[in-house]
């Protein structure tokens, strides 16, 4: 019972924080391109019920945030101006040349101030929003490489395991190769003969071809030897006996055998390939400016300035945390359901 | 007898004052201790002993003058080797150097310079004029293909050099030269009894690189090679035989040693810095900055701002002339890229104050064209400085024909849409911040514009070999405040005329008359009539735009607080410049 509870309440929680990323249109207050240039590097904003004569709100409120002096780069609150933070805004006029859409926002406050509540980064654009929105091309390239990767290494290793002799071996051997090169530097050199045109979409989808290829081998050798196995049952080499099709073995009753350990490997794939795309943002490999991901978030965090004095700016990495913990844990639980498998990672 | 010894003794001393006069410099000539002819310099009396511990970005290519350009190898060079008449950074004068005087004829075109009698390199082997001979025998030789060579040529032609004596060399010019002198700074000599029988088998160009023996470089600078690791450290030890030395007769260098660690990020230097492992810092960023200035007290270091360098960062387009069978997208914006409207639009779009506040924090200036307010000799203040203007840029555009879509898209007058990239590396972080904010400004006109981060070398070679980029942010330090190591840059035909290095000769007007403008101050003697030439220049670069300048970053150094004679300069190895005369004011490192 503790297992199964385990295993919903994953599930629940991981749908429960990628609700927010896939409607980032909706939760995030900001567009995650705009830049406010007066308030660079601005802490999160402080929510305050007490303002400051005294008085106790009822909703919540957020002061207006200043340059230090004019010119200067430090910034700091001015209590005298506060503006309510509102449920369900209408973003304001979109800045002139942006295509983004006025839309229904879940909270905001009034159309001249901001609410950062994870600050701001080096050009003033809201960390939170950008969080959102770039867990959508984070997340969104895990689960598309790890649909991609995955089904490259079901097809390889039903493949390989079935049919035995030369083709088990030719595919093999190419899995190893694959697993043995160093990607990063290769993918490093690869950059510069790309096209330098790469709009943020051609950006996206070069990122899941790459990591999504690159990782189809681990998987190929799991599902092979579950086919192995697979295809020495009975009923298998009953069927054979009577003559059905490979297509059709393979699809009634090799491909279940398969599902499970598949679907543990999609759990525990899933967060290295977020891990691979965020590393290759981090890289300047994967998504541009001004597009956020978590990758390209963290890469300012190489800079000692940032990194000692903007602890907001560590937000994107201290989100794959809880990702990650779910995802193994939802895998763990769904390897203690099938125990007679011997599941190595 | 004893009137005679008193006016003997008048003469002598009318004799040195003359002759210190006529050198014009802070230097003053000492007795030759022994034979030799030391240069006595003025500063601080200092402790010998120590190690200093500087960094390197990256390894140095090659320890040979004749071959190198990155900036690692030449800051090792300049520690290295010396040179006839030195410019220096500090006071951005010319001082004697190896030649211990000279003389111009009187119409301009002949230098007569007499050399330092009795000084040896860094191995015991004497110097004498043919070392001079030689070296610059080598630097014009057109099949070594010395970088050097396009630096000491006047109005296209080299000069030459005859040897009178020996210890008399005389330089003659091709036409009188205003600031000659300074032709002669950073070109090293060379020493002909270990390279002469190279550069007869042909082999000059590939010698000293970093493998090289120790054993085999010798120099005249004020240390020598001792050891090199490469990826980790460059150590250089005290050339013995160093021919300067301080108000008390001390032979220089003070330091027994210095060691260059490569650490190729700023970041990892400004952390080792803290750490203690680095004494000093040539060149910081101003958030690295921010960061030391915190625990500045703590730490026992100083840091200084010392304003505008000489350094400019500027956004350029690709205006090469390119295979449209190979490059035909580059070709078609280049339709774009070579309208000067464009480029002016592109520049009123600018918002050069944020990018002061945001990526330099405060700690740069924002330029228009490329001489910075750092070079007070030759800037220009009546150059236009606009703020940024996204209405007369949108008004420069509909003039050039460009007109906005309804979803905010620019297009060009046959109706497709403004896209292209701008190249940057990485490794600079400013740069690229600089390139994230254009591209945030440019989105506001309707174009749209990608960041592509290639490493150093792919940005070089698309620059200089393939020309297949669109557009690119970079920057250009100039090795003198004077105008004219700037030629190649501002010429049609010069070898970093980067935007455009096809046009050999110019292809519009106002080129023409920047080529005309950049010689005539190279002929004329008249500093005023040379300033008003550059000044158009000037004009000329802020009005056409073949690079849209944007900042110039302050000059920020970091210094241990116990390093003496520690006087950084706006100019050249902003902390090292004057390495041979800084010491440990405590006893320090063993």
């Amino acid at each position: 019972m503790i297992r199964k509870n385990k295993r919903r309440f994953s599930a629940a929680a991981l749908v429960l924080l990628l609700v927010p990323v896939a409607g980032a249109g909706f939760f995030a207050p900001y567009d995650p391109i705009t830049q406010n240039r007066d308030t660079p590097l601005a802490p999160p904003t402080p929510i305050h019920f007490v303002d400051q004569h005294g008085r106790f709100h009822v909703r919540p409120f957020v002061c207006r945030w200043l340059a230090d002096d004019p010119g200067g780069v430090g910034t700091r609150e001015d209590c005298s101006q506060t503006s309510p933070i509102r449920l369900f805004v209408r973003n304001e006029r979109p800045v002139e040349g942006q295509t983004l859409n006025p839309s229904l926002r879940l909270f905001g406050t009034d159309p001249q101030e901001r609410i950062f509540l994870l600050g701001t980064d080096g050009y003033g654009r809201d960390q939170f929003s950008r969080l959102l929105y770039g867990g959508q091309i984070s997340l969104g390239a895990g689960l598309l490489a790890t649909g991609l990767s995955l089904g490259l290494g079901i097809l390889a290793g039903c493949v390989a395991g079935y049919f035995g002799s030369w083709v088990d071996d030719t595919i093999m051997r190419a899995a190893e190769i694959f697993m043995a090169l160093p990607w990063i530097y290769l993918l490093l050199a690869v950059r510069a003969f790309l096209p330098l045109n790469l709009d943020s979409r051609q950006a996206f989808l070069l990122l899941i071809g790459v990591i999504g290829v690159a990782g189809w081998a681990r998987p190929s050798r799991l599902i092979r030897g579950v086919v192995l196995s697979g295809k020495q049952r009975g009923y298998v080499l009953a069927a054979r006996g009577f003559g059905v099709s490979t297509a059709s073995i393979m699809r009634r009753h090799i491909l279940p055998q398969v599902s499970s350990v598949a679907l543990t490997q999609v759990a525990l794939l899933v967060p290295q390939y977020i891990l691979a795309e965020v590393t290759f943002s981090f890289l300047g490999l994967g998504m541009g400016e001004p597009r956020p991901s978590w990758g390209n978030m963290l890469a300012g965090l190489q800079n000692y300035y940032i990194l000692t004095a903007h602890w907001w700016m560590l937000a994107s990495g201290l989100a794959l945390l809880p990702i990650f913990l779910l995802f193994y844990s939802f895998a763990d639980s769904l390897q203690r359901n099938f125990p007679d498998l011997d599941l190595a990672r | 007898m004893r009137r005679r010894g008193r006016r003997g003794c008048i003469w002598i001393w009318i004799w040195i004052i003359s002759f210190w006069l006529a050198l014009g410099s802070d230097a003053v000539p000492q007795a030759a201790t022994g034979n030799e002819d030391v240069l006595a310099v003025a500063g601080d009396i200092g402790r010998r002993g120590g190690r200093l511990v500087a960094s390197l970005h990256s390894d140095p290519k090659c320890l040979s003058p004749i071959t190198a350009v990155d900036a690692s190898s030449k800051e090792i060079i300049g520690l290295l080797f010396a040179d006839l008449i030195h410019i220096n950074p500090y006071t951005q004068h010319t001082e004697a150097a190896l030649a211990k005087s000279w003389k111009a004829s009187p119409d301009g075109k002949r230098y007569t310079m007499e050399l330092r009698h009795g000084i040896r390199f860094s191995d015991g082997s004497p110097f004498d004029a043919d070392d001079v001979v030689f070296s610059f025998k080598v630097y014009l030789d057109e099949k070594v293909h010395s970088p050097q060579r396009d630096l000491l040529e006047v109005a296209g032609k080299p000069i030459q050099v005859r040897k009178i004596g020996p210890y008399e060399v005389e330089f003659e010019l091709p036409q009188p030269y205003a600031v000659a002198e300074r032709m002669f700074d950073s070109v090293r000599i060379l020493p002909r009894h270990l390279l002469e029988h190279v550069y007869e088998e042909g082999k000059i160009s590939q010698v000293w690189r970093t493998t090289a023996n120790p054993a085999e470089i010798a120099g005249l600078g004020p240390f020598r090679l001792k050891q090199y690791i490469p990826g980790q450290q460059l150590v250089l030890e005290r050339n013995p035989f160093y021919w300067k030395v301080d108000p008390s007769g001390t032979r220089l260098p003070y330091l027994d040693e210095i060691a260059f660690l490569i650490v190729p990020t700023e970041d990892a230097e400004v952390i080792r810095f803290q750490a203690g492992d680095i004494d000093v810092i040539s060149r910081i960023g101003a958030d690295n900055y921010d960061a030391l200035a915190r625990d500045q007290r703590a730490g026992a270091y100083q840091l200084q701002d010392l304003g505008p360098g000489l350094e400019y960062n500027f956004l350029f387009f690709n205006l090469n002339e390119v295979d449209p069978q190979k490059l035909p997208d580059l070709r078609r914006k280049q339709e774009w890229f070579r309208r000067p409207e464009f480029r002016e639009a592109v520049s009123a779009a600018i918002d050069r104050e944020s990018i002061v506040r945001l990526v330099y924090h405060n700690r740069a200036t924002p330029l228009w064209d490329q001489v910075t307010p750092g070079n007070k000799q030759w800037v220009n203040p009546a150059v236009p400085q606009p703020p940024q203007s996204l209405a007369r840029a949108t008004a420069l555009l509909h003039a050039a024909g460009f007109t906005r879509r309804p979803d905010g898209v620019l297009v060009d007058p046959r109706g497709q849409a403004v896209e292209f990239s701008i190249l940057t590396n990485p490794s600079n972080a400013q740069r690229t911040k600089v390139a994230t904010i254009v591209q945030d400004d440019l989105s506001q006109l309707g174009m749209r514009v990608h960041i592509v981060p290639l490493e150093f070398q792919a940005v070089m070679t698309r620059i200089f070999d393939s020309y297949d980029y669109e557009a690119a942010v970079l920057g250009l330090v100039s090795g003198d405040a004077d105008p004219n190591p700037e030629i190649n840059v501002w010429t049609s035909g010069g070898a970093t005329h980067l935007w455009a290095l096809t046009e050999k000769k110019p292809t519009t007007d106002w080129q023409a008359e920047i080529d005309r403008l950049m010689r005539l101050q190279t002929a004329t003697l008249d500093y005023r009539e040379r300033k008003r030439a550059y000044d158009r220049v000037q004009e000329l670069v802020a009005q056409f735009d073949p690079v849209i300048c944007v900042a110039s970053p302050h000059v920020l150094v970091a210094a241990k607080n116990t390093i003496g004679g520690f006087k950084p300069a706006v100019m050249g190895d902003y902390a090292l410049w004057n390495a041979d005369q800084l010491y440990w004011r405590l006893d320090r490192h063993p």
